[in-house]
């Protein structure tokens, strides 16, 4: 066991647990943040995908002990009010089934779209190949990233 | 449209909620479902409405949500006939309650297809007791009153109440033993697109799932299964486990090892820690031989055959020529994303379950059997479901969780690894299919013999599937191969094999008949209307206008691209008829699969945007299984372990699709499944007029072209 101050949503946190924990059963069960989700734990899947520094990672194959200082966000800390352009764009896109894998997309979707905001079909190929969906949204995924990308490009 | 009698007086039950609201139950309405298929329909389910005095209008999801749109579309049918505005709907899900409701579940597209009658007259039953209340307020006549957006109106004065300040009244008023439902064109939700009412909870991480579920002193379980099938517990060692932080307990049960800790890192570090023996209890099973097995049996008549017109064998001994064709399926694991997991607290005086699962009555029942507790103790509560695609229609993994709740005394969140799960068993079974087809000497297909063998399945045919009732010598046997590893329905049972195995055989047919293979489909069912041979099943005016609909979408019949090459199939499953035509490349011995066109009809569409979504939803988990989907055996252990050996369909892969639904005033049909099964046979098509050469077993592989051809005029 040892303890880690983490950086969680803009939030320091201490948790206690044992060095070669997961970062997303640390979320999961340590903080009892369950938007991030379990599918694989072998980083094949994408559920687990969080932030680390802007950059989607899988957090099931991420050690808590190699996070350090870097700035975790979650799908619970992607936007204040739910309004984040790829939210906004997974509603009306009405891209959900069961919705299970759907926070890890959103996840590897707002990482890429802050990447690339004009991001080409290919881009989204590369960019989502590591998030599976079980129910087959890809096609409204596809539609919905795009849609976020066209309402960012008209925001700022 | 006409007015319904509702015969049955008692189908409302009329309380007052707390607060001065109106509360209507309705359970048990007629299930007749006139112009339905009656395929697998087993659930008809009920709901419950609850109108506060703000107005507020909670509609009751009484069907577990995998997926499917159920939370959504079902609540919309009360809303429309109850006339209320979708914006100010609550939607809540309804644990299990078999005095409230019927039946609960969710599984052979059956949902709406039982819901659509009952629901709507119970969303007008409870409108015209709202406008009696008006009437009554306004000592007027009811006649005079109409309903818009939850709100009545009496016509020629204007005046108007809102449903809440009338929701009160409305509890004292009769139950309509009659109510008229609503002319379709008045449609203001069915057929529209509504979103999932969960959109935003699900965006913003905020929606619960069952492998969510927290309660106070709660214990993570991981449990060490027999790694085999054919495997039992010989002997294990705890000492190392029990030593480590975190771990509170381990118990042992039927052939399994509990270890019960305090996050689920530690449960699955315990259980790695665990020192165990297995030993063999039977034989242990491969791939090789299951295969063999099947074969074997598929070269036997079977003495009492699933269907038979005419005489098939008679008509194939005298043909001019025989087609013979053998298509293999694999196993399949359901893998949804959601591993399996349930919450179980199991006390003295009460049991509480809670969790994902298709079936919470099937869960109570089978538990309150394994615990040997009544079942009026056990509560079972429905969380949003991560995918079920049959799956969660198991009980094991829920009575699992409450035998070790039983032993440890503790509340305990059961969970599954992936490997877990991928080795937990109730697959698609394995089967094999073998096709004879007799041509006469008049170049017609005279003769249909399809003897199927199948793992652990009595019956692994649909004997009335298409192209029955088409030709007049027809046979179907399916012979049973027993095996130790457990199978269950998967995704449109059998369907979702047959569908590949039956439209490949019909586009070898027709190319060796010199025919396009649409054409040669419409022929087909021209005959089995003209001239059936035994009984139909199927609509033929509705199955052709499908076919004729994907023809035209796909443009079938003019070349696409440099490059590109078509496919077609169609099927018939859960009341619901789809045809569909794919373009596909190769390149570099890679198969592309660039576009999916698909028509479709299942009767009135109730949610615009949810029914597009399972029809799309459909392909890409039929297209996914068909290029890679295979679970194979190696003495009773799965080889594949994980998403990186067992691969799903990803992204790169996904084509375009285009869906169409057939504009349609019958009653709505199963949407969940009937997607699903003809993507495979419509790219094997592709794949063939690409290349000249047949696949006949899944997952498609090109490899295979080279190293198996298989000479199919044997
Ligand atoms: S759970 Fe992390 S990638 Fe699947
Ligand atoms: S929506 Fe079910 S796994 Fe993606």
């Amino acid at each position: 066991m040892a303890q880690y101050n983490l950086q969680v949503n803009g939030k320091k946190v201490q948790v206690e647990v044992s060095p070669d924990t997961p970062l997303l059963w640390v979320l999961r069960d340590t903080l009892g943040m369950t938007g991030t989700k379990f599918g694989c734990g072998i980083a094949q899947c994408g559920a687990c995908t969080v932030h680390l520094n802007d950059n989607a990672v899988r957090s099931c194959s991420l050690p808590v002990s190699s996070v350090g200082n870097n700035k975790i966000t979650t799908i619970e800390g992607l936007s204040e009010k739910g309004d984040h352009p790829v939210q906004l764009a997974w509603d009306e896109a009405d891209v959900p089934q069961c919705g299970y894998c759907q926070a890890g997309q959103i996840m590897s979707a707002a990482a890429l779209l802050k990447r690339k905001p004009q991001p080409t079909d290919q881009d989204i190929d590369t960019a989502m190949a590591g998030n599976i969906c079980r129910c087959g949204t890809y096609k409204r995924i596809r539609t919905a990233i795009h849609a976020a990308a066209a309402k960012k490009g008209g925001k700022s | 449209m006409s007015a319904s009698i509702v015969s049955r007086r008692s189908f409302l039950k009329v309380s007052t909620l707390a607060g001065g609201g109106l509360m209507l139950a309705f359970n048990g309405l007629d299930k007749v479902l006139a112009g339905t298929v009656a395929e697998d329909v087993l659930f008809a389910p009920n709901a419950y409405i609850k109108i506060a005095s703000n107005g507020i209008v909670t509609l009751m999801a009484t069907n577990p949500e995998i997926g499917q749109g159920v939370k959504t579309s079902l609540p919309m049918l009360v809303a429309e006939e109850l006339d209320v505005d979708w914006q100010k709907v609550v939607i809540e899900q309804a644990p299990l309650d078999t005095v409230k409701f019927s039946r609960q579940s969710a599984g052979g597209s059956g949902s709406v297809r039982s819901s659509w009658e009952p629901f709507r007259k119970a969303g007008a039953a409870a409108r015209k007791m709202l406008v009696d209340a008006a009437a009554q307020t306004w000592n007027v006549s009811p006649d005079e009153c109409v309903t818009e957006n939850g709100w009545v109106i009496h016509k020629p004065s204007g005046k108007k109440l809102e449903y809440g300040a009338l929701a009160s009244k409305a509890s004292g008023m009769t139950v309509p033993t009659e109510v008229t439902l609503k002319d379709p064109k008045d449609y203001k939700l069915i057929g529209k697109r509504i979103p999932n009412v969960d959109n935003k909870k699900i965006a913003t991480g905020k929606q619960p799932f069952g492998i969510d579920t927290k309660r106070e002193g709660m214990l993570y379980v991981m449990v060490a299964r027999p790694a085999a099938f054919g495997k039992k517990l010989k002997s294990f060692d705890d000492t190392a486990a029990r030593a480590l932080p975190g771990v509170k307990n381990v118990v042992s049960f039927d052939n399994k090892i509990a270890v019960l800790a305090t996050s689920t890192w530690e449960a699955k570090k315990g259980r790695d820690a665990l020192k165990i023996e297995w030993e063999d209890e039977v034989a242990l099973e491969s791939t090789a031989e299951h295969q063999e097995n099947l074969k074997k049996l598929t070269q036997q008549k079977h003495e009492i055959p699933k269907r038979t017109d005419g005489d098939a064998e008679q008509a194939l001994a005298g043909a001019k020529k025989v087609l013979e064709s053998v298509f293999e399926a694999p196993f399949l694991p359901h893998a949804p994303l959601e591993p399996m997991n349930f919450f179980a607290d199991v006390r003295d005086d009460k049991v509480e379950l809670y969790g994902s699962t298709q079936v919470p009555a099937r869960v109570r029942a089978e538990v309150a059997k394994a615990l040997n507790i009544g079942e009026d103790k056990i509560s079972v509560g429905v969380s949003r479901i991560g995918g079920g695609f049959g799956r969660r229609l198991q009980a094991d993994y829920a009575i699992e969780a409450a035998k070790i709740s039983q032993l440890a005394k503790s509340p305990v969140q059961v969970m599954w690894t992936r490997e877990d799960d991928m080795q937990g068993g109730y697959y698609r079974p394995a089967g094999m299919y073998r096709y004879r087809a007799a041509i006469d000497q008049n170049n017609e297909l005279s003769a249909w013999y399809l003897v199927a063998s199948s793992v652990n399945q009595d019956n692994a045919s649909r004997q009335d599937n298409f192209p029955a009732g088409a030709i007049p010598n027809f046979r179907v046997d399916s012979h049973r191969l027993n095996s130790a590893i457990s199978t269950g329905p998967w995704r449109a049972p059998n369907h979702n094999f047959l569908a590949f195995s039956e439209e490949s055989f019909l586009d070898e047919i027709a190319t060796e008949l010199k025919k396009d293979t649409v054409a040669f489909r419409l022929e087909l069912l021209d005959r089995a209307k003209s001239n059936p041979a035994g009984k139909l099943t199927y609509d033929v005016d509705r199955y052709k206008a499908v076919i004729k609909l994907a023809a035209e979408m796909g443009k079938w019949g003019t070349p696409a691209g440099k490059g590109i090459f078509k496919g077609f199939a169609s099927h018939f499953s859960f009341g619901s008829y789809a045809a569909q035509v794919a373009e596909i490349s190769i390149t570099g011995g890679k198969l592309k699969v660039h576009k999916i066109y698909c028509a479709i009809d299942c009767g009135r569409v109730i949610n615009l945007s949810g029914a597009e979504t399972q029809v799309e939803g459909g392909i890409i988990d039929g297209l996914g299984h068909a290029l890679y989907g295979e679970l194979l055996f190696e003495k009773g252990a799965t080889v594949q372990k994980n998403f990186n050996t067992y691969k799903l369909i990803r992204m790169p892969d996904a084509p375009a699709i285009e869906v169409r639904f057939i504009d349609s005033n019958e009653n709505p049909q199963g949407l969940g499944e009937p997607g699903l099964p003809p993507v495979a046979a419509a790219v094997n098509n592709a794949i063939f007029n690409a290349t000249g050469q047949r696949i006949r077993r899944l997952p498609l592989s090109l490899a295979t072209l080279l190293s198996d051809q298989v000479d199919r005029n044997r």
